[in-house]
């Protein structure tokens, strides 16, 4: 291991690419519950008070509509605030202040005021949690225009899109897949170059059928990949990266190849990311199709006691049981 | 043994009482065009800035009374008068220097007018053709906020970056500064205010909460909104509260400038009633016969803004005729300006729908703009 490499976890990753954040801008300003002193329910924000004061890593009110109105306030005067949303389900008070206000200010100042904000969020199920810890809520902010949506699935891509949302200068929901935060280990090169952030990325090369993930579902995606493998069967996997906008280049290149495509995701079925997906990909390579695009997701259910967690998200099984119905057209 | 479930007389009392004392209403000038004083806050008015005030309340109204005439021409797609309301906004706006900055809610047109926002840039959002088209940053005032009592929380986080910045306490009064929230008696109910009320205590940021209290919000009576009267609601926060005549722009004033100064100096927010009324309707869409009594109108018409600031610039001698018709005949101009600007302008173009959404346009957006322009082109070409 070289001396600019280390292993490291998607929560450090994080960790890290914030505090480089922090180093680089003075302007950049943390913000949300239990982030100081705490380091946030998840240690996200870890030691980042201790070495920039509460100035810039501020514990707030118990209160997410303060949050990112407060944040408002703070873009609107130079700073760039990345405010904190403890869980997915607690996202919903601050709805009305992202989607009428962070969302629309660009627009509506006709470009005078910008909202540099990244407003993280831990999504996601699968770590047998109580209610309202455990959401996808991607779509709806991916359905906002003036937003832009992405998500992390691994600890690399965690230290540098976490740099890049904060270097956007419009409103990035940051979505982290909460049950990867310690799950694996990576290695980091801090000198490399990161891929553009509103890029989508080939992660395992196949022929047979596209997968498309992103977020946790990426890791599953892989593994799945892996095992049809073993049965001859070759899959490509794309870690989608950004919801909104939507890359769909490489989308559209391997389905040209494949002639098959099965969206992934832990949120809704119904009209989430794959209801998206599967329009734009019919519509913009029908004839390269040999089978419907179809969709392997979290049920429309509200999502349900953890103890039976397991069975609303999809697992390894269910996204192959998809690539099965794929192949068989 | 008693049980004070099945028996009333052993129920132990908990009680509230609703504050019995007349709240206080801090007055400089009476309806009647009296001068008074008040021991805390009293301030020697130069009669070249009472001229000015009376200025302002009367070109304000000018401009609400034309924009009304322009929705009822069809120039205009909505209004949201402020008639009533001169000396609340007039009062608060020349209180404010120049590095202060304002969040308004949508009728703050008298504050826009002190910040030098040409009234047609507010026309041209009620018209339609923009969403909010002055500069916020050069005017110190925001743009219009439409849902209610957002702009309180996009206030108090400006006034934390304030802070940040080393702009509070300094001394210097030209880099000093606060930031005022504006907000109604109807936003009093939203969580947004409470929220902002909560953070801007706890970090003691420089912001002046300033609620004008027009008795209505749309249909809804005050008593709707509140048990107490709403400046008392501060104490609760943890910061002071003050109840100012909202008709009277010299108290409104006074009591604003030692708010304002309050924030710059690094003392924390204060709540500031301005205790007016709403005499026109909500907007241009309602009708408010259907819910209110004419006669608390009536009531309400004696207590005037403007006429109070005549009666005593006349009658200490401070104003003569050709400076109250110099006003008039400056006011008619401006209707004048407002109506034939407004009738002129242009409706945007369409594709223009698709710039500033984001800092850089994406390409899926491009995609649907290129398309769109395509699509109207091929009509063009039909008509050829």
């Amino acid at each position: 291991m070289s001396a600019t490499t280390q292993r490291i976890t998607l929560a450090k990753g994080l960790n890290m690419g914030l505090r480089k954040a922090m180093e680089d801008d003075p302007r950049v300003l943390i913000m949300g519950e239990d982030v100081g002193k705490l380091g946030g329910v998840f240690r996200i924000t870890d030691g980042l008070q201790k070495d920039f004061g509460e100035d810039r890593v501020i514990d707030s009110p118990l209160a997410e509509s303060g949050i990112v109105g407060t944040a408002v306030g703070l873009a609107l005067r130079g700073y760039r605030p990345v405010v904190e949303i403890q869980f997915d389900g607690f996202v919903y008070p601050a709805y009305d202040q992202i989607v009428c206000q962070v969302a629309k200010m660009r627009y509506r100042s006709r470009g005078r005021s910008a909202m540099p904000m990244v407003i993280r969020i831990p999504y996601g199920g699968g770590i047998g949690a109580v209610e309202h810890h455990s959401e996808s809520p991607e779509a709806q902010f991916a359905h906002t225009p003036g937003l832009r949506v992405v998500t992390c699935s691994n600890p690399v891509d965690g230290y540098w899109m976490i740099q890049q949302a904060i270097a956007c200068d419009d409103p990035v929901i940051f979505l982290e897949p909460k049950r990867q935060y310690h799950a694996d280990k990576a290695e980091l090169d801090d000198t490399a170059t990161p891929v553009p952030l509103f890029t989508s990325q080939v992660v395992r090369a196949g022929a047979d059928v596209t997968l498309l993930a992103y977020g946790p579902m990426v890791r599953t995606c892989l593994k799945a990949a892996e095992a049809a493998a073993g049965e001859g069967r070759s899959i490509e996997v794309i870690d989608l990266r950004t919801l909104s906008p939507l890359d769909m280049g490489p989308v559209l290149d391997s389905v040209r190849r494949t002639g098959r495509a099965v969206v992934a995701h832990e949120a809704h079925v119904n009209l989430g990311m794959g209801a998206e997906l599967s329009a734009r990909i019919t519509e913009q390579c029908f004839y390269s199709l040999e089978a419907p695009v179809l969709r392997v997701g979290g049920f429309d259910t509200p999502y349900p006691a953890s103890r039976i967690e397991e069975d609303f998200l999809p697992d390894l099984d269910r996204v192959l049981d998809a690539v099965d119905r794929s192949m068989g057209f | 043994m008693t049980d004070p479930v099945t028996d009333p007389a052993a129920r132990p009392r908990i009680e509230w009482h609703a504050p019995t004392a007349e709240p206080e209403l801090i007055q400089l000038l009476t309806p009647e065009g009296e001068r008074v004083h008040h021991p805390v806050f009293d301030l020697d008015f130069s009669a070249e800035q009472l001229r000015g005030f009376y200025r302002d309340m009367v070109l304000t109204r000018r401009i609400d009374t034309e924009a009304t005439a322009l929705q009822r021409h069809g120039e205009l797609g909505l209004w949201a008068q402020l008639l009533g309301q001169e000396a609340a906004q007039i009062g608060a706006g020349r209180a404010l220097r120049a590095q202060d900055h304002v969040f308004p809610t949508y009728r703050e047109h008298g504050v826009a007018w002190c910040r030098g926002v040409d009234p047609l840039r507010l026309l041209a959002m009620f018209r339609g053709v923009d969403q909010g088209g002055w500069d916020a940053d050069e005017h110190h005032f925001g743009l219009y906020t439409i849902v209610i009592g957002a702009q309180t929380l996009h206030a108090t986080g400006y006034a934390m970056g304030v802070q940040r910045d080393g702009a509070v306490g300094t001394g210097d009064p030209d880099r000093d500064t606060a930031v005022v929230a504006h907000f109604g008696d109807g936003a009093s109910s939203q969580g947004d205010v409470n929220e902002a009320f909560i953070f801007a205590a706890s970090y003691n940021a420089p912001v002046v909460f300033f609620c004008q209290n027009n008795q209505w919000a749309i249909s809804e009576p005050i008593e709707r909104q509140s048990k107490i009267p709403l400046y008392q609601r501060a104490q609760g926060f943890g910061f002071p509260g003050l109840r100012v005549d909202g008709n009277d722009v010299l108290a409104t004033y006074a009591v604003m400038q030692a708010a304002l100064q309050r924030a710059r100096d690094g003392e924390g927010p204060t709540l500031v009633e301005a205790y007016t009324y709403r005499m026109g309707a909500h907007t241009t869409t309602d009708d408010p016969t259907r819910y209110r009594l004419s006669a608390d109108v009536e009531h309400w018409k004696l207590k005037d803004p403007i006429a109070r600031v005549e009666v005593y610039l006349r009658r200490n001698g401070l104003a003569d005729d050709d400076f109250l018709a110099d006003v008039q005949a400056e006011a008619d101009d401006l209707g004048v300006t407002l109506r034939e600007g407004c009738k002129a302008m242009p409706d945007p173009e369409p594709l223009s729908m698709f710039e500033h959404v984001y800092a850089e346009m994406t390409d899926e957006l491009r995609e649907q703009r290129d398309g769109y322009a395509d699509y109207l082109a091929s009509f063009e070409e039909v008509g050829r």
